[in-house]
């Protein structure tokens, strides 16, 4: 049962098919973040115009869960006024870090809600987080002020 | 897939029934435990004298006249004879018990760099500008940054053999690489990450050649293969005392007694020394010198009740039970389609440790499936980055046997990979 909850269909959907890959000309903060226990890797760009979103853009490699992670953020996140994307970055984040014990918001995080079971297995939460937390460095190099620094 | 059940020297099944772990069950399925290059399970007899010594035995070693303390000592000093006998060293005195394999070699390392600022001390440790130290592609990560920090630290320039596309070292620029600026050869016996076992008697030949010292890391191979120190001409071998049923905690640092003597000390404190005043201090010897503090010694009692069920069931019989299993293995492995074995495919010079990929499937995902089935690898870059590099993949699913697997056991794995290909096909 468990395992279903973390291979959720969406998430092999996002895997298998992602949305809005690949690096975008013009960004405005770029940040690269590595999984040294497993070598996962992506790299995220952030392109503001004024004070909303222009465009999310990245690419990576690694299991199902980060890259379909990458691949949730970019629906998410990428065309979002600023403000609403923090919230929506931390509202992921808090999720991944609620040891399953969060109830997800399916308004404010859409298909962020298939990873809820992922919370509940420990060695694949940075997996889910690596995308999120390169993206809240590329948004602080884009000139985005954000919220306290929340460790992965 | 037809099981071929290949008799082995020993009754796998009743030996099976010594390891309480084996009998448990992981996600609603019997445990399936291929991840014994990582750490080897603890059989009961293991157990029982780590018990009965906390019970009966407990005192501290080496400084206490009371009973206790005269078994203890007793105790820990008779773990490193087995040890000696075990790797067949020619006395006790030249095992060091420290916490790991890593942290023998970084004993070793540090000693180096103690020599090299200490006027007067042994020129074969002592390290600087020009002088090369010389390890491999292959090694695991405690094999390589350690000599990376010390080349830092020295101003030695560090070096590395090739792995071949076949996972085998590459020796062909053997004399170019070692040569008469090396100090130190440090190369791994057994590959964590290919399974390659390596024949270091070229390496080692040159190396003496030129005056420079040898170590071997003998991590997966002293758990796995007979060991022979003297035969394998080496100056130093690490090892540890997990991957060979014992457990975590204790590891050694094997060293020619000449070389131990001329060694300067890395850790200060108690037990180390022969005088204290308030302005200096002079040293016990080997082995002593270089266990400072209160050793490991249970862990030590417990490694050596380990030797002692190794040595029952033979060191060679243990090779030759693995070496069925693992020809076993990359048989039906092979047969998994887009199945890549990173390493030898064949039995011969390589132990019962297979690193694969299954084509665009991560590494993270294979063992997740495979852990939901019971069955546990380990999955990931196994502290061998550059061979992962070298191969051009992030990450190797890899599953590793021990005396205790079963053909039955590679089944259940090939089978989890059936349904791997499933779910993420």
């Amino acid at each position: 049962m468990q395992f279903d909850q973390l291979y959720q269909e969406i998430i092999l959907e996002h895997y298998k098919r992602p949305h809005g890959r690949g690096l975008r000309e013009p960004f405005g903060g770029e940040a690269h973040h590595v999984n040294p226990t497993c070598g996962d890797e992506v790299t995220i760009r952030v392109a503001v115009d004024g004070d909303k979103l222009a465009d999310v853009s990245y690419e990576g490699m690694g299991c199902s869960i980060s890259q379909a992670s990458a691949s949730v953020l970019h629906d998410l996140l990428a065309t979002l006024p600023v403000d609403q994307a923090l919230k929506v970055h931390d509202a992921f984040v808090e999720l991944m870090q609620g040891r399953g014990q969060v109830e997800p918001d399916e308004e404010l995080l859409g298909d962020g809600v298939a990873f809820s079971g992922v919370a509940r297995y420990p060695a694949r939460v940075k997996c889910a987080l690596l995308p999120w937390m390169a993206f809240k460095d590329a948004a602080v190099r884009a000139g985005v002020t954000v919220g306290p620094e929340v460790k992965a | 897939m037809t099981s071929l059940a290949i008799p082995s020297t020993f009754d796998v099944a009743a030996l099976r029934a010594d390891f309480p772990i084996l009998g448990r069950e992981v996600n609603g399925h019997p445990l399936v435990y291929l991840d014994s290059a990582n750490t080897s399970q603890k059989p009961r007899q293991v157990l029982d004298v780590m018990r009965a010594h906390h019970e009966r035995h407990n005192g501290n070693v080496s400084r206490s006249v009371h009973t206790l303390g005269t078994e203890a000592t007793l105790a820990y000093e008779g773990a490193r004879e087995k040890v000696a006998a075990f790797i067949n060293a020619p006395a006790a005195s030249e095992v060091v018990f420290g916490k790991n394999s890593t942290e023998a070699i970084n004993l070793l390392a540090y000693a180096f760099s103690n020599a090299s600022v200490t006027p007067g001390s042994d020129p074969r440790f002592r390290l600087g500008p020009g002088d090369e130290v010389v390890i491999s592609e292959m090694e695991h990560h405690s094999n390589i940054v350690p000599w990376q920090l010390l080349c830092e630290r020295t101003g030695a320039t560090l070096r590395w053999f090739p792995v071949t596309d076949e996972g085998r070292l590459d020796e062909s620029a053997l004399d170019d690489l070692v040569n008469e600026r090396t100090k130190l050869v440090s190369i791994v016996h057994m590959s964590n990450i290919l399974g390659t076992i390596n024949d270091p008697a070229r390496i080692v030949a040159r190396a003496h050649q030129v005056g420079a010292l040898v170590m071997l890391d003998c991590s997966q191979s002293v758990p796995h293969l007979p060991v022979d120190v003297q035969a394998l001409g080496a100056d130093f071998i690490a090892f540890t005392g997990h991957k060979m049923l014992g457990p975590t905690g204790v590891g050694v640092l094997w060293g020619r007694a000449e070389l131990l003597e001329a060694m300067p000390p890395v850790f200060g404190g108690g037990s180390m020394i022969e005088t204290v005043t308030m302005e200096k201090s002079t040293f016990a010897p080997a082995p002593a010198r270089f266990e400072a503090g209160t050793p490991p010694i249970v862990e030590a009692i417990g490694l050596g009740a380990a030797i002692d069920y190794l040595t029952d069931i033979g060191m060679a019989a243990v090779q030759a039970h693995e070496q069925e299993i693992t020809a076993y293995a990359l048989e039906v492995l092979s047969s998994v389609p887009t199945l890549r074995i990173f390493g030898p495919t064949t039995p011969e010079g390589r132990g019962g440790t297979i690193s694969f990929a299954l084509e665009g499937i991560h590494p993270h995902d294979v063992g997740q499936v495979l852990d939901d089935e019971g069955v546990e690898v380990r999955v990931g870059h196994h502290c061998a980055r550059p061979v992962c590099v070298r191969y051009g993949v992030p990450a190797t699913t890899r599953a590793s046997f021990y005396v205790y697997t079963t053909t039955e056991e590679v089944d259940a794995l090939v089978r989890g990979l059936e349904r791997v290909r499933k779910v993420f096909g």
